[in-house]
């Protein structure tokens, strides 16, 4: 267990759940995918995810079912283990410990006790197919260590391997070869594509492969878009192959469906092609999936398909093409350019989503909540083609507008500029375009920002551009007396010596606007429009500015491209100019992460936490959430893991993803009239516990299986005291407390170590008083959880 | 999934007058019809039943006119001194008139003689109307007077003195036969009842009174002198609006028919319409002269202004548009359309509308097959150039987002060539769509670089435009050379930095040169 005053890097989602193909269940009712080094189980109907399976400590690099037990899963890591569990619990059964570094995993139902994985021996790019032989022994941790190589000189990625014919051969791809080695002769026959050499053919590299389950037929995908059907490989020379052409672009996944009838392929079209009887003729498309096709599967009962995409998303596929649920995890697919922000409605983080659109990301849920499709034209996807990016979002007004700036450059001197206006609307609960300008600034836009006083009466936005000006745009009535109209126009424009604009900010008030020329920060008055001062420093380019908030509100802060931190006091026109490391920042955290650190966001607690300690409580109302070069999110976080990963807005359980049905329907009808009853009667008890579900005492009692829990007397006393606890502190929070935080801290601290982080201003305060409580039920619960521990282990032991 | 986007068609806004449904009705009427009078309309009146007649006032005279005539069908012009004021009864069958000498004359439309005259004012009475019962007339005379005149045996019934200065307008409810309004050039407008000897209300406008309104509900009184008034008489008088939008007096005022617009004529030479629930002027009318008087037909259909030169300028609504001559098809039955229309919602039904079927243009449905070659031939075709060249601009520009420009324009015989380029040749200069055809031209002279001098026609269109891109480029140059010295005129004068608001036009078409003939 983790000390609470630990802080730690938590890695918090938005992890890639396209890795690896994805898996279903037998009976289709659920699918398995990788996502960092966890597995996730979702349902396939109501698209939600039912269990997170944590456990490994690395990359989960391949799943697949138990071919013995369906209920079963085996995953493998690159932390050298393979891990059984069981799925509809989310409960770990067994580790098996192999040692290196696995990178996918197959399993046969031929081969019964044991898997093959790919392992990389000697040399980094040197990948080997092994079979492991799993030891049966009813211990929960086992080495296996027995190996058996298969085939060596093989592509790490999954999608090079496949099994044939019920385990009879196994076929592998790499560049030009393929080769297939035969279980029962131990015999490989490897084939060469005969044009390899040719200049004219250069492209037909070997990219998939996918064996038919009844029949000897090997589809191999290429990267000029060819998909090649070959057969009778049993013989060196008498080897034939057709080909199969719709792609015009590299296949990326193949896939036969169960009964071998037809061929499912994928690629950067985002096009999903349904060959039939293996024919040119017979195909079937879904167009328009949104984001290339990274892997195609098949539920084993054969209903289903799924595609996963490099947008990070997987679509379940009805056997009749048509697309029945969208599992959609954080967007990275492309590079992040409006930097992470927060929507100040629903406090989702917003980003670049899908090319084009905008994506709102819960963070309490690890879930996608919407995409807003912001540049609105057809997405054509091509090797090479210049997109219009969406470059830059800012948020107004408390959440009521959202400006967007999207761009496309191709030469030097054609640029395609346009900025959007957005207002958010209470009846659809969404965005609304309300003005479009075209070509804003002659160059491209560096910097936006909208006024956010508390009582601006007119909605202000501030655009600063590289071609040495900066506009005010305001909101105006031209509503007459045919329709009402609100729209933006410009209202001033601005610069200084026509240097390049870089970056410009409100002050907290409104009443201050700062402009960031180059090295040179100029200061307006926001009603006049005024030049007041200019500030000069010689450290560099200012890249970024920020005004100080409540009772900083008098400094302006400044980063510069050599990092170094300026500080300017307005009463006084002093400058303090410091490095971040000199004066004592509050809190380094140090290697953080493999990658470079990109963007970084402060989300404002729902609920603030309380930390004694002075260096923590910076985390006080805000959490620190940062994106790495990768794109994984990581926070920093004192809690102990299982705390933090486990989502505290519920605990789906699996029966509860119900599918909605006719029958449902007639009797949910009653049942929901029933609850209903029970619910006014109820209501009342429940006002008073609405934070059951959080405890995690409660959430822990409940979802620990009976048979492993020591008996109800003995629990009893101990769960109503954290009960009778947790309520106390309940209401100690609800006590309105007087607002005397520190607040000269909250503004020093954001800018301290990050210069490029957005500040959030938090909305409620709380004192330190209920502390003491608090960590009374914390006690308790750990007491609870030690004791599921050693139940564990005694059951183990049985 | 999501279906297929179309094309994003570039707006520009619409500079110069906005059109709005106002703009629409009010501009629909034909070229005005010009009638010479004697001297100065001072009266413009419709009967108001039809054939809707209409008597023109014009110094010792009244005409009536037919709706459509240019002569007069009838003329009064019995009177010694100037006529005011000829007012049709609410039948149109009577017309009073006052005149400068003092009198108020009745006539019988179809008559010559006056029927009755009533004499009482000592001076020039400037206006006479009937009241709501048709049988008593109201005048308002120089004298400062204004008298209630029965109409069977021709005697005074009333008479007002309050007023302290000529009483020149006034008019009287439509509602209410006792009820009657008069403005005078005392800066006051005064509501009398001809059951009491004395004015039941009186608003002060602050101006000579030029022209009194009353609405047909009467709850609104209109008035006008150098501005346009609009009080609440179920208010007691309190004051609405005041109306500045004219610069000089206003002389005369008028509803349209259905009472939602009001029209003011001025000695400014407009007519100005404005909206009655906003009062906001939403169409304004331009004329040679100052205006005098101004009336509007039933329905609109006419517009008939006098002026102050003795122009009568008559403006008729265009007839509606043809009907169509085509036999009708035939149309599938009614009850096809109302079929299962009419099923009532029960309580548990649960209601799935139809999906609206999205309607894809001609270009956008070949754009969504990837015919691309296609859909520039359509918005290449003439009539789309020319009406709505910015759907051409924008295709050519989602071409060349999805890089297959060159591919769509390349393989073009003589003809569709010189398509293209006559569009490039109508819209390279024109700043909105110049990047976009700059590039598109760059790609067809690359491509046709090599064929040139095998057909006159296409050369001509490139050497026309090889000349028009010369000339841009010596505008360009002059005007960078003018704002050169702009801003060393304005560096001369003051030196104030930072705000400097002076627009830089693009110093585009550096390439095109390269045009060989």
């Amino acid at each position: 267990m983790v000390e609470e005053e630990n802080i730690r890097v938590v890695r918090c989602g938005g992890s890639e759940l396209n890795f690896r193909r994805a898996v279903f269940s037998a009976d289709s009712k659920y699918i398995f995918c990788v996502s960092g080094d966890f597995v996730k189980v979702y349902s396939t109907v109501t698209e939600e995810c039912v269990h997170i399976l944590h456990g490994h400590r690395n990359l989960v690099t391949g799943i697949q079912l138990n071919p013995n037990n369906h209920l079963q899963l085996y995953s493998c890591s690159l932390d050298g283990t393979i891990k059984l569990w069981d799925y509809i619990d989310g409960i770990l059964i067994k580790t098996f410990i192999v040692g290196c570094k696995l990178h996918a995993l197959f399993t046969l139902a031929q081969a019964e006790d044991s898997v093959f994985v790919i392992v990389n021996k000697e040399k980094p790019d040197i990948f080997q197919l092994v079979s492991v032989k799993l030891p049966k022994s009813s211990s929960q941790e086992v080495e296996a260590k027995e190996l058996s190589f298969v085939l060596d000189y093989i592509n790490q990625s999954p999608k090079c391997i496949a099994f044939g014919n019920e385990g009879v051969y196994v076929a592998a791809v790499r560049e030009f070869y393929l080769s297939v080695y035969f279980f029962k002769k131990k015999t490989t026959s490897r084939f060469t594509l005969s044009s390899s050499r040719n200049k004219k053919h250069a492209k037909n590299n070997f990219t998939c492969v996918a064996c038919h389950p009844t029949e000897d037929c090997i589809a191999s995908g290429h990267m000029d878009g060819k998909i090649r059907l070959w057969r009778n490989f049993y013989d060196d020379k008498k080897y034939t192959y057709t080909c199969l052409h719709w792609h015009h672009d590299m296949v990326m996944d193949l896939a036969f469906s169960v009964t071998g009838t037809s061929l499912l392929s994928g690629g950067r079209e985002s096009v999903l092609v349904e060959w039939r009887d293996a024919t040119e003729k017979n195909k079937e498309f879904l167009p328009r999936l949104g984001a290339t096709i990274e892997h195609i599967s098949v539920s084993p009962a054969g209903d289903l398909f799924c595609t996963s995409h490099s947008d990070n998303k997987i679509i379940i596929i009805h056997r009749n093409l048509e697309a029945s649920a969208v599992i959609q995890g954080l967007v990275k697919d492309r590079s992040i350019f409006t930097g992470l922000m927060i929507d100040p409605r629903t406090k989702a983080l917003v980003l670049n989503g899908k090319p084009g659109h905008l994506q709102f990301y819960s963070l309490q849920s690890d879930k996608q909540l919407y995409n807003l499709d912001i540049i609105q034209q057809e997405y054509i996807n091509d090797y090479g083609l210049i997109q219009i990016e969406l470059t830059k979002a800012a948020f107004g007004c408390f959440g009521n507008w959202l400006a967007t700036v999207e761009q496309r450059q191709e030469k030097e001197t054609e640029l395609e500029l346009q900025m959007k206006l957005w207002m958010y609307n209470k009846k659809t609960q969404g965005f609304i375009l309300n003005t479009k300008i075209n070509m804003p600034h002659e160059d491209c836009i560096t910097a936006l920002c909208f006024c956010n006083a508390e009582k601006s009466e007119q909605p202000t936005l501030v655009t600063a551009s590289k071609d040495g000006y900066f506009k005010v745009w305001i909101l105006t009535d031209d509503s007459d007396i045919y329709k009402k109209a609100v729209g933006w126009t410009c209202d001033f424009v601005g610069s200084y010596h026509k240097y390049q604009a870089t970056n410009c900010c409100f002050s907290e008030d409104g009443s201050l606007l700062a402009v960031s020329f180059e090295e040179i920060v100029t200061i307006w008055d926001s009603v006049t429009w005024e030049l007041k001062c200019t500030f000069c420093q010689r450290a560099g380019k200012i890249r970024h500015l920020c005004f100080g908030r409540l009772t900083c509100s008098k400094y302006l802060l400044g980063a510069t491209e050599n990092g170094i931190l300026c500080c300017w006091n307005l009463l006084s026109c002093a400058l303090f100019v410091f490095k971040p490391s000199e004066p004592r920042p509050l809190y380094i955290q140090k290697g953080i992460s493999r990658e470079k650190v990109q963007w970084g966001v402060f989300v404002p607690r729902d609920v603030p936490e309380s930390f004694t300690s002075e260096a923590y409580q910076w985390l006080n109302r805000s959490q620190f959430y940062f994106l790495t070069k990768s794109q994984s999110l990581l926070t920093f976080s004192t809690k102990s893991p299982e705390e933090k990963l486990t989502p505290t807005s519920k605990q789906l359980l699996a029966e509860e993803s119900l599918p909605t049905t006719p029958f449902y329907f007639i009797l949910g009808k009653h049942r929901q009239q029933q609850d209903e009853k029970l619910n006014e009667t109820l209501e009342n008890e429940l006002v008073q516990l609405p934070l059951t579900e959080n405890i995690p005492a409660i959430s822990e009692l409940l979802h620990t299986p009976a048979h492993v829990l020591p008996s109800a007397a003995f629990l009893c006393s101990m769960f109503v005291n954290s009960l009778l606890l947790s309520k106390e502190t309940k209401s100690a929070k609800e006590i309105p407390e007087d607002v005397d935080m520190e607040e000269e801290k909250e503004s020093e601290d954001s800018d301290e170590e990050n210069d490029f982080t957005e500040k959030v201003q938090d909305t409620s305060n709380t004192g330190l008083g209920e502390d003491i409580i608090h960590q009374l039920s914390k006690s308790e619960e750990k007491e609870l959880r030690k004791f599921r521990k050693i139940d564990y282990s005694w059951i183990a032991a049985l | 999934m999501a279906g297929y986007k179309p094309v994003a068609i570039q707006t520009y806004p619409i500079l110069g007058e906005k059109i709005t449904q106002d703009t629409l009705y009010w501009n629909n009427y034909k070229t005005p019809v010009q009638i010479k009078e004697f001297g100065a309309v001072s009266k413009v009146d419709f009967s108001p039943q039809p054939p809707y007649n209409y008597a023109v006032t014009a110094s010792s005279r009244i005409h009536i006119y037919g709706r459509y005539s240019q002569e007069p069908i009838k003329t009064f012009s019995r009177f010694k001194d100037t006529a005011y004021c000829a007012t049709f009864r609410q039948d149109g069958r009577l017309l009073v008139a006052g005149s400068e000498d003092g009198g108020v004359q009745l006539f019988d439309i179809s008559g010559r003689a006056p029927l009755r005259q009533f004499e009482g004012h000592t001076k020039a009475v400037h206006t006479v109307d009937f009241t709501a019962d048709k049988y008593h007339v109201v005048s308002g005379a120089d004298d400062y007077t204004v008298k209630l005149w029965d109409i069977p045996n021709s005697k005074e019934i009333l008479t007002f003195k309050e007023h302290s200065d000529y009483v020149r307008c006034g008019c009287a409810s439509k509602l209410n036969p006792d009820l009657f309004i008069t403005g005078s050039y005392d800066h006051t407008v005064k509501m009398f009842d001809a059951r009491t000897s004395e004015s039941v209300l009186s608003v002060e406008h602050g101006q000579p009174v030029e022209s009194v309104l009353l609405f047909p509900s009467g709850g609104l009184l209109v008035s006008a002198g150098r501005y346009v008034k609009v009080w609440d008489m179920l208010k007691g008088g309190q004051l609405l609006v005041s109306l500045k939008n004219h610069h000089k007096t206003v002389t005369c005022l008028c509803l349209s028919s259905s009472g939602q617009r009001l029209l003011s004529g001025s000695l400014d030479r407009k007519v100005k319409v404005y909206s009655t629930t906003s009062y906001k002027v939403v169409h304004s009318f331009d004329y040679a002269a100052s205006i005098l008087s101004l009336a509007l037909a039933h329905e609109d259909e006419t517009i008939v202004v006098g002026m102050t030169n003795g122009i009568l300028s008559v403006k008729h609504r265009k007839s509606e548009a043809k009907k169509e001559s085509l036999p009708r098809r035939r149309r599938p039955a009614y009850r096809t359309f109302i079929k299962g229309k009419n099923y009532m919602k029960q309580r548990d039904d649960i209601l799935i509308n139809r999906p609206a079927k999205k309607h894809l243009e001609l270009y956008d449905r070949d754009l969504k097959h990837f015919r691309i070659s296609k859909a520039l031939d359509r918005v290449l075709d003439p009539t789309c150039t020319i009406k709505t060249p910015e759907i051409t601009v924008s295709i050519i520009k989602e071409l060349n987002r999805r890089g297959v420009l060159a591919n769509a324009l390349a393989g073009r015989d003589e003809k569709e060539i010189s398509h293209v380029l006559n569009f490039l040749i109508r819209n390279l200069s024109q700043p909105r769509f110049a990047p976009v055809l700059i590039n598109a031209a760059e790609i067809i002279i690359d491509i046709y670089l090599p064929v040139i001098g095998q057909s006159p026609v296409v050369d001509k269109k490139f050497l026309l435009l090889q000349g028009l891109v010369e000339k841009e480029i010596d505008y360009q140059r002059e005007l960078l050379e003018t704002l050169g010295m702009m801003d060393m005129l304005f560096a001369t004068m003051r030196r104030k930095e930072g705000t400097s608001v002076l627009e830089h036009t693009s110093d585009g078409f550096p390439e095109n040169k390269k045009i060989e003939s």
